[in-house]
């Protein structure tokens, strides 16, 4: 692959964004979800699979990734433009997240050519869903810990457990699952080994739960003496950890790959200049607000802060003194700060902060009720902003383990 | 009402010179201040090594931000940044910063007789200094009382400066003060201080030097005063070049402090164990570092953005609030992080945080800049 000249770049990125510009989908009466945790009805789950097979059919994601396995073979910068173009038109999210962003770029990296071949042209169409199956109930943030059992049966393996916070869970073909092949390895890690799994076997059954917002988007997942073909296993078994850690990194954000889109629409720090300059505290606008005024600087500031510094991440002179730094830290970094920038849109609406989604007397709708306590999906998910903490304390300062 | 577009980014980069410069200035820093010679030179009446100086000086350094024309490298505020950041690292102390804003006090302010005049000394190593703040304690550069009044052909000076930082070790010293109902910006030498006219005030940061300056008795020629319609802009421009190297000098000692106080939280063991396993010590000691990432990004937009117009304001002043933060948490919390060890003077978390209490008063704390803000964001 030969480096792409500047004017076939600007070639594409005109393309794409004509291409955005005409097939963007108008509003379609209901409420669409702004994450990939957020799609709660089938409704919602037809529609944007649907948008993501268009895009997947016109090039838009995937264009990085070989031909062979479903992509276009082109230079990351022509993903990366695409993204962005999409980005700029607002357009609805990528459904198949889980797919796109990580399972992909997970068997792109450490798959089997069958493995390649069988699954990657389903993840970009969309035709194939993904969930993963890491957390327990009673094993979360010590993932190390999962119980749930796999054992060998002649050619299958037969699981055992249960699964929980499956994000579309329900709608999900294949799974990324974490399971037990052996309860006496020598340490909790060694045991575990990682399953590309599929969610229709008999024994697999999930049961929607309800999200603190009243919606739905997760499911628990229930194993029992669910039969999967032994070449569902990656790598081998034990090196279930590894595989799992490696999946972190792409869900993480702090390892690249991704079939490239975006997954989720976060709050944009300039729409909160906007609600301060239509909603009203004790009867003024929130714009003239003395305290609110020095908070919304302090706000706007933290959003450049950290969107200069995703660049810096990229320029070696300017983190040569701790390359990993920024790439492990943007994550608890950036959903800490939506979920204050959705509360503070909240706090600007006074005493119309009490109402609630899709009430006529409230303010935009309810949406920024409805965004605070959406944004805990990112401060939980994916690993707590606790356990973020741990791991920049002990992989990029060097601080001992928490026992 | 103006409104940032959603497309709008704020931008960093890094030249070839910053890269170079960067290498260079953190083995010079390295080598020329450790922690021994920084307390060393605490005791010490200049607060810097003469010799060192001289090398800045031979290495150029002193230019880097001055144009070719006038002896200088020809370069920008945005390379002599990671000078800057480094100094800050190291607790290093020199009349580096000052000699570097009186340039560009000159360079943005001076008749282009006083550029030809003083610009190629302050490149080549003549120290010089800037008298700015007042009893007022204002932030404002331009709210002064101390006064030029005609006398004769010359200028009659009065009232006191304060804060004037290495002026014992200045040849020239830049002071501004109302002429005519306006600010002004008078140059002055060393040999027209008056016997005495210089007392070291006692400051909270040691390692560096600051004098009240009494004006009173002192008259220099009219040719001293920078052009009158210059000052405004020239000053307006010197608080942001200031704030710059402000948030520079703070980036590097926030790091520093951190690095410091991770030290200790892997030696130093309680309950058995090593107190940086203690989440309540690890937690926060990871939010001093993510917030100097933070505060390091702003910092090099600020210097990519420096010239441009409007831009350059907003990111150096949020650069500047944001250092301040940063580094007065990041110098905090290694005060209690090292428990009794921390209430002492050998530990050096006194040093970095007795210099961010300095560095924050200079040039305006985190309010202060959030207020121009404010104007200049919503
Ligand atoms: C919206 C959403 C979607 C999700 N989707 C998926 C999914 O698709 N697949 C999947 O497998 N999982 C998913 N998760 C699960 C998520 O990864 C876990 O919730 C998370 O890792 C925390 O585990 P837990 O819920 O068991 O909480 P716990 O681990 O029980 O944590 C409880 C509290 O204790 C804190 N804590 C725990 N251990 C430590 C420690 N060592 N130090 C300091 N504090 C600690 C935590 O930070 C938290 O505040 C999702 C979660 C959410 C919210």
């Amino acid at each position: 692959m030969s480096t792409p000249t500047q004017q076939e770049l600007d070639e594409y990125r005109a393309e794409a964004n004509a291409w955005f510009a005409q097939n963007t989908p108008k509003d379609p009466g209901f409420m669409l979800p702004l994450t990939f945790m957020e799609v709660g009805t089938e409704q919602q789950f037809n529609f944007l699979r649907e948008w993501q097979n268009k895009v997947y059919e016109a090039g838009y994601i995937g264009a990085a990734w070989p031909k062979e396995y479903g992509g276009r073979g082109l230079d990351q910068k022509f993903q990366d433009i695409a993204a962005r173009e999409m980005k700029k038109a607002d357009t609805p999210i990528m459904l198949n997240a889980i797919g796109n962003s990580w399972a992909g770029p997970l068997i792109l990296d450490l798959g089997t050519e069958a493995e390649k071949k069988k699954y990657l042209k389903g993840i970009l169409s969309a035709e194939d869903i993904w969930c993963q199956g890491f957390s327990e109930p009673d094993h979360g943030s010590d993932l190390g810990n999962a119980q749930t059992r796999a054992v060998k049966e002649g050619n299958e393996y037969v699981i055992n457990g249960s699964k929980i916070w499956t994000t579309q869970g329900n709608f999900a073909k294949y799974m990324i699952l974490l399971a037990r092949t052996n309860p006496n390895a020598e340490n909790k890690y060694a045991g575990l080994s990682f399953f590309l799994a599929p969610m229709h076997a008999k024994g697999v059954e999930t049961v929607p739960i309800r999200k603190l917002t009243g919606e739905y988007g997760f499911t628990q997942t229930f194993f029992t003496d669910a039969r999967i073909p032994e070449d569902t296993l990656m790598g081998e078994e034990g090196e279930g950890w590894k595989i799992a850690m490696r999946t972190l990194e792409y869900e993480r954000g702090a390892r690249q790959g991704q079939a490239g889109g975006h997954v989720m629409k976060q709050m944009d720090p300039s729409d909160i200049l906007d609600i301060a300059r239509k909603a009203t505290i004790n009867g003024k606008p929130a714009i003239e607000d003395p305290d609110i005024r020095k908070e919304l600087v302090e706000l706007l500031s933290e959003a450049r802060g950290l969107q200069l510094s995703a660049s810096r991440a990229g320029i070696q002179p300017l983190v040569q003194d701790n390359p990993l730094s920024l790439p492990l830290s943007l994550k608890l970094l950036n959903s800490e700060y939506i979920r204050r920038l959705n509360q503070f849109a909240i706090k600007l609406q006074g005493l119309k902060g009490a109402y609630y989604i899709d009430e006529p007397n409230g303010f935009d709708k309810g949406i920024w009720q409805r965004g605070y306590l959406n944004a805990f999906s990112a401060t939980i998910g994916g690993g707590t902003s606790q356990i973020q903490r741990n791991i920049i304390g002990e992989h990029v300062l060097g601080l001992p383990k928490t026992r | 009402m103006t409104k940032t577009a959603k497309s709008e980014r704020a931008t960093l980069g890094v030249s070839e010179e910053q890269a170079q410069l960067l290498d260079i200035a953190t083995s010079f820093c390295r080598d020329k201040s450790p922690i021994d010679k920084v307390r060393r030179l605490l005791e010490d009446e200049q607060g810097f090594e003469t010799a060192d100086w001289q090398e800045m000086a031979d290495l150029g350094w002193l230019g880097i931000a001055v144009p070719e024309e006038f002896g200088g490298i020809g370069l920008s505020l945005a390379e002599v940044v990671p000078v800057v950041e480094q100094m800050g690292r190291t607790l290093m102390s020199s009349p580096f910063v000052q000699t570097t804003l009186a340039a560009q006090l000159i360079l943005k302010g001076g008749s282009a007789a006083q550029k030809s005049a003083l610009l190629p000394d302050l490149a080549s190593g003549t120290i010089a200094t800037l008298a700015l703040s007042e009893e007022s304690a204002d932030w404002d550069l331009t709210n002064l009382a101390c006064t030029a009044t005609d006398k004769g052909d010359e200028l009659a000076l009065s009232g006191k400066k304060l804060l004037v930082v290495f002026a014992a070790s200045a040849d020239l010293i830049l002071a501004t003060v109302s002429y005519q109902g306006a600010p002004a910006i008078v140059v002055l030498t060393k040999e027209q201080i008056a016997e005495g006219g210089l007392r070291r005030e006692n400051i909270i940061d040691e390692t560096r030097r600051s004098y009240e300056l009494t004006l009173d008795g002192i008259t220099v020629p009219k040719s001293a005063l920078l052009p009158t319609e210059n000052v405004l802009p020239a000053l307006a421009h010197l608080e942001l070049a200031a704030s710059l190297l402000l948030a520079a000098e703070m980036c590097g000692g926030s790091v520093s402090v951190v690095n410091y106080t991770v030290e200790y939280l892997k030696t130093r063991k309680q309950f058995d164990k090593i107190i940086g396993s203690f989440q309540a010590l690890k937690h926060p000691i990871v939010d001093a570092h993510t917030a100097n990432e933070v505060a390091r990004s702003h910092l090099y937009s600020a210097a990519h953005n420096f010239g441009e117009q409007g831009e350059g304001e907003i990111a150096t002043r949020i650069a500047k609030a944001e250092a301040n933060k940063a580094f007065a948490f990041s110098a905090d919390r290694a005060i209690q992080f090292h428990g009794g060890f921390g209430f002492t003077y050998e530990c050096d978390a006194q040093l970095y945080r007795r210099r961010s209490l300095w560095c924050e008063a200079q040039h305006g704390d985190t309010n202060y800049h959030q207020r121009k803000l404010e104007e200049l964001m919503l």
